[in-house]
C-alpha cells in the first residue's frame, strides 16, 4: 500500500528533473549532473550492498576506473560510445575479481579487502603516470555528441547523464524482479539456505559485485566527460566510504534510496556551505544524527510514521 | 646489511603502534561488535589533546593523565553510549556509517577549529643516536617500540591473568554464555572501550613525534592498523602484536628496496594473501563454519 | 527387490578423538520414510549435515540411486533433486511467503543467464500457489514471512523443501517447537506428499509419536552410533532402545 505514493513521488521527482535544469545556473546544473552520477554509482553498489548483502568499500575505484577509461580512450582518439560500453565490460571484469574474496571471507574481513582495493587503485591511478598522468591526470577530456546531437552544453549533458540514470535504473529494476534479484535477496539473507535450494551462492556472489562495479564504471565514464578532467582526488577512499554512506543512509535494499542517500552525499555538503570551515564536520555530525535516528536509512521513514500511526489508533488498555 | 637493520628497527618501531592501534579496535570488535572506522581519528584527538595541555603549560606525564581521563570519557563512555549502544542492534551498517561520519566530524572539526597545519611534538626518548658497529639506533625507535611492547603485554596479561580480563574474554568468545555465568556484560563492554581509548591516547603520545600532530595523520593509520590485526590473527590479541611489526617492517623494507609509491599496498597486499590463504591469521585459532 | 535411493556406508564424523558420528550405515527404499530418533547428542543432525555436504564426512560412502555422492556440495545435491530443511527456522524473513516458495525451486529451471529476463515468478507461481493451498497459507501468501507464527514459518519452511519436487528429502525435527495440533497436520501432509509419487523422506524427530506412526522404518541413534534400525513395532518391542531411552 506505500507503494503507490512512492511511485507518485518518484513520478514527481522525474518530472522535476526534466523541467526545472533549464531555469537553473551553470553551477547548479553541474551539481546536479553530479549527483545523477552517483545516483548511478550507488544504485550499482546498492545491488552489491542492499541486496545482496555484501560488504563493499571499494567502490570509488571502479568509478576510477571507468573515468579513466573513457579519458585515455578518448585521448587515443577514440569515441566517447567505444570508451563507454569499456567502461562498463572493464568494470564487470573486475568487480568479478574483487568477488573472489567475498567467496572466503566475510562482513568485516570483506569490507576491509574491497577498501584495501580501493587504496591499491588509487596507487595505480597517482603512480602509473605512462598510463594516468600521475598526480596532474589527464586534462580536456571532450564531451560525446549522439546522432549529430551535441551534447557539449551542460544542459545537453545533464538531459544526456539523466537518460542514462534512467536506463541504468530501467536495467537494475529488470534484473531484480527476475529470478535474479529473489536469489541475490536469499543469498543476503541466509547463504547456507540458499545454497540447500539450489542457489549457486559462488555466482551470485561474484555477479553482485560485477553487475555493482559496471554500474560505478558507467557513472565513472559520464564523470569524466562531465567535469572533462580526470586526476586521482575524485576516486580516494573517502570517496569509497561516501558511496557506502549513500547507500545506507539512503535505505540499503530499498530501490530508491540511492537517489535519496545520493542527495545526502553530494548535495548536503553543498548546502552546509554557509558554515564555511566547519561544513564537513556539520556534515559529519548530521550523517551520525540520522543514523542514529533512522538506523535504516531515510526510506524507512514512510514504515515508521505507519508503525507510529498504528500504534497511536490501537486503543490503550 | 647496516642499512637493512636500521630499516628493520624503525620498522619495528611504526609497526608496534600499529600493534596498539589495532588491539583495541580487535577488542572493540570481539566484545561488543563495533567497527570502528573512527580509529584513527581517536589517536588523532589525544594528539591535539596532548598539545593543547601542553601549551597552557601543564607538564607532558600530567597532561597525558589528564588526556586519559578524558579520552575515558569521551572516546570510551561517550563514544559507547552516544554511537555504539543505540545503533548495534540495527547490524554492522548504521554502526559502520556512524563511525565514518564521526571520522569526517572529527577529522575537519580539528581542522577547522584549531589547525590546518603539521605541529611538531615533542618526544619523549630524545633524539640521541646510538651506534652499534655500523647501524645507526635512534633512541626514538628504540623508546617507541619498547614502550609499545610494554604496553600490548601488559593489556595481554591483563586479558589473561587478571578476573576482569578474564571475564572480557568470555564475553568477546560468547555474550550469551557469558550472560548466564552472571558475567556483568554491559560493564565488560565499557572497560573495553575505555582500554582501547587508553590504547589510543598511548599510541598518540608514540606517534606524534615522528608523523607529527596534524588534522588528517588518523587517515592511514586506523586501516593499517586493521590489517595489521587480521594478519596477526583476529581473534588473539599477541596476533595483532605480529601483525603490527610485521606490517611495520615490511612496509620499511619495501619503501627502501621495492618502491617508495606503493608503500601503503604493502599491509594491503599482506592482508590478501593472508585471507585467502589462512584466514585465521598467523597464531590465530581456526574457526569452523557454523551451520 | 528393487534398489535403495539412498545408501549410506560406514559413515563416520570425527572432531579430534570424539567420533559425532560412528560407522554409521543404512539405505533408504523409493516411497520410504525413514525416521532417524535418538537422544540430544547422539549425533543425528551431524549425520544429516555429512550426508547433505554440509560439512566434510571422515570416512564413509554415500550413494544417491547407485551414484556416489560422498563429496556433493549441498548446491549439487539439490540440483540432483535432493530437498531439506534445517533444524531451526530458516525461512527468508524479508520476502513473501510466496517468493520464499518461489526462490526454493527457480534455479531447477532454465539457464542462469535466461533466469535473468525470466519472468519475475520463472514459471513456478502455479506452483507454489498449490503448495501454498495444501498447506493453507493462502491468507498469508502475500505477507512477510517473517511476520508469520512460528507454525506457519515452519510450515512455509516445510513446504519449500518440496517446490522442486524433490525424490529424496531430509527434514530435520520439522515438528521442533510446534503445537499438538499442527504436529497432526505435519504428519498427514507429509503422508500425502509421500503418496503422489514414490518419494523418499528421512526425518529426524524427537516425537516418539510422531514417528511411529509416520515412519515405515526407524533408525535409533545413541552416541553416534546406529543402535537399531526396524519397523516401528520391532523398535517398540527392543530391549536396548528402551533402555538408552528410558533406562540408566
Amino acid at each position: 500500500m506505500t507503494r503507490q505514493p512512492r511511485w507518485l513521488i518518484g513520478m514527481v521527482g522525474m518530472a522535476a528533473l526534466l523541467v526545472l535544469p533549464p531555469f537553473l545556473r551553470s553551477y547548479g546544473l553541474y551539481l546536479l549532473s553530479y549527483w545523477l552520477v552517483f545516483v548511478i554509482a550507488t544504485m550499482g553498489l546498492n545491488l552489491t550492498v542492499g541486496y545482496a548483502g555484501q560488504a563493499s568499500l571499494g567502490h570509488a575505484a571502479f568509478l576510477g576506473i571507468g573515468a579513466y577509461s573513457v579519458a585515455i580512450v578518448m585521448k587515443a582518439g577514440c569515441s566517447f560510445w567505444l570508451g563507454l560500453p569499456l567502461s562498463a565490460v572493464l568494470c564487470f571484469v573486475v568487480g568479478l575479481g574483487l568477488g573472489f574474496p567475498a567467496l572466503r571471507v566475510q562482513s568485516i574481513y570483506l569490507a576491509f579487502a574491497t577498501l584495501g582495493f580501493s587504496v591499491a587503485a588509487l596507487l595505480v591511478m597517482r603512480y602509473e603516470e605512462w598510463l594516468t598522468g600521475g598526480t596532474s591526470g589527464i586534462n580536456d577530456v571532450g564531451r560525446p555528441s549522439l546522432f549529430g546531437l551535441d551534447l557539449g552544453g551542460n544542459l545537453a549533458y545533464y538531459y544526456f547523464v539523466l537518460a542514462v540514470a534512467v536506463v541504468v535504473a530501467a536495467l537494475l529494476r529488470g534484473v531484480l524482479r527476475s529470478p535474479w534479484g529473489k536469489a541475490f535477496t536469499a543469498l543476503r539473507d541466509n547463504p547456507i539456505r540458499a545454497e540447500s535450494l539450489g542457489i549457486d551462492v559462488r555466482a551470485y556472489t561474484l555477479l553482485s559485485f560485477a553487475i555493482g562495479a559496471s554500474c560505478a564504471g558507467i557513472a565513472g565514464a559520464l564523470l569524466a566527460s562531465l567535469v572533462q578532467f580526470v586526476d586521482p582526488t575524485p576516486f580516494g577512499l573517502g570517496v569509497s566510504f561516501t558511496m557506502y554512506l549513500m547507500v545506507v543512509v539512503g535505505g540499503s535494499g530499498t530501490f530508491f534510496g540511492p537517489a535519496l542517500g545520493a542527495v545526502v552525499g553530494v548535495l548536503l555538503p553543498e548546502w552546509l556551505r554557509f558554515a564555511q570551515g566547519w561544513y564537513l564536520t556539520a556534515f559529519g555530525v548530521a550523517v551520525i544524527v540520522l543514523m542514529l535516528w533512522l538506523p535504516g536509512g531515510l526510506l524507512s521513514l514512510p514504515d515508521r510514521l505507519k508503525a507510529r500511526a498504528i500504534a497511536a489508533s490501537r486503543p490503550r488498555t | 646489511m647496516a642499512d637493512f637493520l636500521q630499516l628493520f628497527i624503525s620498522g619495528l618501531a611504526t609497526g608496534s603502534i600499529y600493534a596498539l592501534a589495532g588491539l583495541g579496535f580487535t577488542l572493540l570488535w570481539q566484545t561488543s561488535g563495533t567497527i570502528n572506522f573512527a580509529q584513527g581519528e581517536f589517536v588523532m584527538l589525544p594528539t591535539f589533546a596532548l598539545l593543547a595541555f601542553s601549551a597552557i603549560g601543564v607538564p607532558l606525564p600530567a597532561a597525558f593523565a589528564l588526556t586519559c581521563v578524558l579520552a575515558v570519557v569521551v572516546l570510551g563512555w561517550g563514544f559507547k553510549r552516544g554511537i555504539a549502544d543505540p545503533l548495534l542492534r540495527f547490524g554492522s551498517m548504521p554502526v559502520v556509517v556512524a563511525t565514518l561520519g564521526l571520522s569526517i566530524a572529527l577529522r575537519n572539526g580539528v581542522r577547522a577549529g584549531y589547525s590546518a597545519e603539521a605541529h611538531p611534538f615533542p618526544s619523549l626518548f630524545g633524539d640521541d643516536v646510538f651506534r652499534i658497529g655500523r647501524v645507526a639506533v635512534t633512541s626514538v625507535d628504540v623508546g617507541t617500540l619498547a614502550a609499545a611492547l610494554v604496553l600490548v603485554l601488559a593489556t595481554q596479561a591483563f586479558l589473561a591473568r587478571t578476573v576482569t580480563g578474564r571475564a572480557m574474554q568470555a564475553v568477546a568468545q560468547d555474550t550469551t554464555s557469558a550472560v548466564v555465568l552472571g558475567i556483568d556484560v554491559p560493564r565488560m563492554i565499557f572497560y573495553t572501550f575505555a582500554i582501547n581509548a587508553i590504547l589510543a591516547c598511548a599510541a598518540a603520545l608514540l606517534i606524534a613525534p615522528t608523523y607529527l600532530a596534524k588534522f588528517d595523520m588518523g587517515e592511514s593509520l586506523g586501516t593499517k592498523a586493521f590489517f595489521a590485526a587480521v594478519i596477526g590473527g583476529f581473534n588473539n590479541s599477541r596476533g595483532a602484536l605480529l601483525g603490527g611489526l610485521v606490517v611495520g617492517v615490511c612496509e620499511n623494507l619495501a619503501a627502501a628496496y621495492v618502491s617508495a609509491s606503493y608503500k601503503d599496498a604493502v599491509a594491503l597486499a599482506i592482508f590478501i594473501v593472508v585471507i585467502l590463504v589462512r584466514p585465521q591469521g598467523l597464531v590465530g585459532q581456526r574457526v569452523e563454519r557454523k551451520v | 527387490m528393487t534398489a535403495p535411493v539412498l545408501e549410506v556406508t560406514g559413515l563416520v564424523k570425527s572432531y579430534g578423538a570424539i567420533r559425532a558420528v560412528d560407522d554409521v550405515s543404512f539405505a533408504v527404499m523409493p516411497g520410504e520414510i525413514f525416521g532417524v530418533i535418538g537422544p540430544n547428542g547422539s549425533g543425528k543432525t551431524t549425520m544429516f549435515n555429512s550426508v547433505l555436504g554440509q560439512i566434510k564426512p571422515s570416512a564413509g560412502r554415500i550413494e544417491l540411486d547407485g551414484r556416489d555422492i560422498t563429496h556433493l556440495s549441498p548446491l549439487q545435491l539439490s540440483r540432483r533433486g535432493v530437498g531439506r530443511t534445517f533444524q531451526s527456522l530458516q525461512v527468508f524473513g524479508r520476502m513473501t511467503v510466496r517468493d520464499n516458495l518461489i526462490v526454493a525451486a527457480q534455479e531447477h529451471r532454465g539457464t542462469m543467464l535466461g533466469r535473468m529476463f525470466a519472468a519475475t515468478d520463472n514459471g513456478l507461481g502455479p506452483k507454489a500457489d498449490a503448495l501454498i493451498d495444501q498447506f493453507h497459507l493462502r491468507e498469508v501468501a502475500h505477507r512477510r514471512a517473517g511476520e508469520l507464527s512460528y507454525g506457519q514459518q515452519k510450515l512455509v519452511d516445510i513446504a519449500m523443501a518440496f517446490m522442486s519436487d524433490p525424490d529424496l528429502v531430509l527434514l530435520d525435527e520439522p515438528c521442533a517447537g510446534v503445537n499438538p495440533v499442527l504436529v497432526d497436520d505435519i504428519a498427514r501432509l507429509l503422508r500425502d506428499l509421500n503418496r503422489v509419487r514414490r518419494r523418499s523422506f528421512v526425518i529426524i524427530e524427537h516425537n516418539v509419536d510422531f514417528v511411529q506412526k509416520l515412519c515405515h522404518r526407524i533408525m535409533v541413534m545413541v552416541e553416534g552410533r546406529a543402535m537399531a534400525i526396524g519397523t516401528p513395532a520391532e523398535i517398540r518391542a527392543n530391549k536396548h532402545v528402551l533402555d538408552a531411552y528410558l533406562g540408566n
